[in-house]
């Protein structure tokens, strides 16, 4: 799970990219950046649950 | 293509040089804190590797970091590869000569740049050795400090600080005047943020942290005095650090100084004060450690803002920075299980990302803060897994922790075979056997 969520943050890096290649207007622009930026919010509340997770089976 | 940026006058030159020979007081205020957030037991392998950290991150970055990061205009290849994407051009790699080959002849404030970055690379390589305390192996701290030096460091900076596509955000896109991180605060404290993070996620917390039944064991720093003087020290380097950057990269005039300057205490006393009275409140007294973590993230804050901010915003900032560190510390210790003896995560990471936001909301330039969020959003998305991917490779060769012994006698013994304490009876904690 905690890789699976170090994954899915790339994906919002290059939506953020994708938004200042693709859109020339302000509007677009902004909200596909701030999707950009939930989607590696996303990304890393499952990496951080996936590291309790493992962390709840390991405690010392 | 490379910028060229405005000739700097003799003086500002000489000031910047002078300022930038100072700046090596916030990397040793760092290290005394790290140390003394540490265990007693482990307190000379940590001073140790934070030197050792210093020294393989200057080879590193010699050898080929300041290649990748390609900050020597006039030099051949300096102008970097440039891929053409949307009909714009997006400067995302370095080609600068190995070996530091040309500094000589290399303009002055090329070669001011390449000092800058020389000593952020050794601040950013710190920050996980201090959250790896009591159980990071002295050589798994350097092969992660190379590992930045060389690949991770050089490449963010060359996109912010050389010429890079985050810099040519406000020239290519409208947006500003592109990425801005004048002191480090993107490039230094969030890089290092994350990769504490990573060493953390990697290394797994210290014995004992997380019993099986109850909540985390408090392991308190061993040693305030070290704590509260290296935040001294730090003022000092984080003044240095702040007006070399507005000089360097923002090209700022003399007379922009002192408002900078007084932005930097500003911010840390604002943070200081309100955790003071968060912890005070909270816990019916003032908590040292949390304060000197609130005032470390009101400086990191600056890096970001402090060159671009009035006094005001920036007493807003650090009051804000102030009130979320020791909320934050106790939300990723008590909520998520992240055992950070430094406190980097929240002063670090999150006091940079709080800095680099509020350059963008108080900058007069419009599509400032649209400029700042796509910088967050490459150090969230791209920096951090990078990061982690890379320091996991080198945990499978190379382990980062150390064995059970090692933790049990400490790593001053362990890895040292000696103390920093010798006079002083090592207390080994009978519940790890």
């Amino acid at each position: 799970m905690k890789y699976a969520g170090l994954l899915v943050m790339p994906a919002g890096f290059f939506l953020s990219i994708a938004a200042l290649a693709l859109f020339p207007a302000p509007a677009p622009r902004v909200a596909f950046v701030l999707c950009g930026l939930g989607v590696e919010a996303l990304g890393l509340v499952v990496a951080v649950r996936g590291h309790m997770e493992a962390r709840g089976e390991g405690r010392s | 293509m490379t910028p060229i940026a405005p000739a700097m006058t003799d003086t500002a030159f000489a000031l910047a040089l002078a300022l930038l020979l100072m700046a090596p007081l916030a990397i040793a205020g760092v290290a005394l804190i790290n140390t003394g957030l540490g265990r007693s037991r482990s307190a000379a392998q940590a001073l140790l590797g934070n030197l050792a950290i210093v020294a393989v991150t200057a080879i590193v970055f010699a050898l080929v970091g300041a290649s990748v990061a390609g900050n020597l205009p006039g030099t051949p290849g300096s102008e970097g590869h440039i891929l053409h994407l949307g009909a714009k051009p997006w400067n995302w790699l370095g080609a600068g000569p190995f070996l530091l080959g040309g500094l000589g002849v290399a303009p002055a404030q090329a070669q001011l740049a390449l000092l800058f970055e020389f000593l952020a690379v050794a601040m950013a390589a710190l920050i996980p050795w201090g959250s790896g305390a009591d159980r990071f192996r002295l050589t798994a701290g350097c092969a992660a400090a190379a590992i930045l030096a060389a690949i991770v460091f050089p490449l963010f900076a060359h996109w912010v600080w050389a010429g890079g596509w985050l810099s040519q955000l406000g020239v290519n896109f409208s947006l500003g005047a592109g990425f801005l991180d004048p002191g480090g605060a993107a490039a230094v404290h969030v890089l290092g943020g994350f990769s504490a993070l990573a060493v953390i996620w990697i290394a797994g917390p210290r014995k004992g942290k997380f019993p099986k039944e109850g909540f985390a064991t408090a392991l308190p720093g061993h040693n305030a005095v070290y704590i509260l003087f290296g935040c001294m020290i730090s003022l000092v380097g984080w003044l240095a650090w702040n007006l070399a950057g507005a000089l360097v990269w923002l090209h700022a005039p003399l007379a922009a100084l002192p408002v900078t300057a007084i932005n930097t205490v500003l911010s840390a006393s604002a943070a200081l004060v309100a955790t003071f009275a968060v912890t005070r409140v909270r816990f019916g007294k003032p908590d040292a450690s949390l304060c000197a973590n609130a005032w470390l993230a009101g400086l990191v804050a600056s890096s970001a803002c402090a060159a671009l901010v009035t006094p005001g915003q920036s007493l807003a900032v650090g009051f804000i920075a102030g009130i979320a560190t020791p909320l934050l510390v106790e939300l990723l210790e008590l909520a998520v299980s992240i055992d950070d003896p430094s406190g980097a995560i929240t002063v670090h990471a999150a006091g940079g990302l709080l800095g680099l936001l509020a350059a963008g909301i108080f900058a007069p330039q419009q599509g400032q803060l649209v400029a700042q969020l796509v910088g967050i959003a490459t150090l969230l998305g791209f920096v951090f897994p990078l990061v982690y991917l890379l320091f996991w490779l080198v945990n499978r060769v190379h382990p980062f922790r150390a064995d059970a012994d090692g933790e049990r006698i400490g790593m001053d013994l362990h890895e040292l075979g000696g103390g920093a304490y010798p006079e002083f009876v090592i207390h080994r904690d009978e519940s790890y056997r």
